[in-house]
């Protein structure tokens, strides 16, 4: 079980949250100029990070908000936790490994 | 079968409406141990979901006639009988007793809608989506614990204070009204299950504790 520290509510269980996939896509700007096939890769593709991985979490039953936090996907150490809208906070650790961007 | 075409207007309907877990009012008697922990299902109350920034100038009216908003988790505002608990940054819960509903000659539906005005935000009835259980007893925290993962310790969960949280897998808001009172707020479907799980966390209280 994780223990994940919303930024409204504080320390709360897993259990509590919803995983939202990963964070920083950008919706397209002008989505008609995309072909079938970079529309797709925009719906479906998303990297699959092995380490420092930035991903929307919603605590459903608390606040009902939505975040972002940087997560390690081999120790489940959670690294940081910012709001929605704010950039990718830097971090100490190296740069993660099958990254595809 | 009830003739409802006796009935006029929603007052009618009053004298046959049921609270979601009164089906189980005798088995809460019944489960209860006095002097140790008792759980009872509470009154109607009326309650109204408000949804506004509380930093606007809409929030300020609305905040005028609740006495206050909640500024941050688990706090409790509210004047007199009427508590308006943290749901999330601009959500709140208003809780009032059920005279305050404006079809029993209350205003507070009307006095918060006309608090909002043309501001964004909004204000929903809600009376009818959750309901209340009362745990009171020197053992109600022991009973609590068994199904939340919050720290209930009264240094940290002090009388006055509700958090959003699940008690036995059911998100319920938790109140805690007193040293050893709390109140639960399910929403209505989850009634029945959650009063069958407090009176089966309640059991062992019942039988004299083990040296």
């Amino acid at each position: 079980m994780l223990l994940i520290s919303c930024p409204n509510c504080g320390s709360r269980d897993e259990t509590e949250f919803h995983y939202g996939g990963q964070a920083h896509v950008p919706y397209p700007e002008n989505p008609n100029d995309l072909n079938d096939r970079e529309w797709a890769e925009f719906l479906f593709y998303r990297d699959n990070t092995k380490g420092a991985f930035a991903e929307r979490w919603l605590h459903s039953t608390g606040c009902r908000q939505w975040f972002n936090m940087l997560r390690d996907t081999v120790t489940y150490d959670i690294q940081a936790v910012y709001p929605m809208g704010a950039p990718r906070p830097a971090t100490s650790t190296t740069a993660p490994e099958g990254a595809t961007k | 079968m009830v003739n409802t075409a006796a009935l006029t207007g929603i007052n009618g309907l009053r004298e046959i409406r049921r609270s979601p877990a009164s089906h189980l009012a005798a088995a809460l008697e019944t489960g209860s141990v006095p002097g140790t922990v008792v759980l009872k299902e509470g009154p109607f109350q009326t309650m109204a979901g408000v949804r506004v920034d509380p930093a606007s100038e809409a929030g300020s009216r609305i905040a005028s006639v609740t006495g206050g908003l909640p500024a941050r988790c688990g706090q409790v505002a509210g004047a007199e009988q009427v508590s308006v608990l943290w749901l999330g940054p601009s959500e709140f819960l208003v809780v009032a007793p059920e005279e305050d509903h404006d079809t029993l000659g209350g205003d507070l539906l009307g006095s918060l809608t006309a608090a909002l005005g043309d501001g964004p935000g909004q204000v929903v009835d809600l009376s009818a989506n959750r309901t209340m259980f009362e745990l009171t007893g020197p053992r109600a925290r022991a009973v609590l614990e068994k199904g939340c993962a919050l720290d209930l310790h009264p240094r940290s969960f002090t009388p006055g204070t509700a958090l959003a949280t699940e008690v036995g897998n059911i998100p319920v808001v938790l109140l805690k009204t007193g040293e050893e009172s709390f109140r639960l707020f399910p929403r209505a479907s989850f009634a029945d299950f959650l009063g069958r799980w407090l009176l089966d966390a309640m059991r062992e209280f019942a039988s004299p504790e083990v040296p």
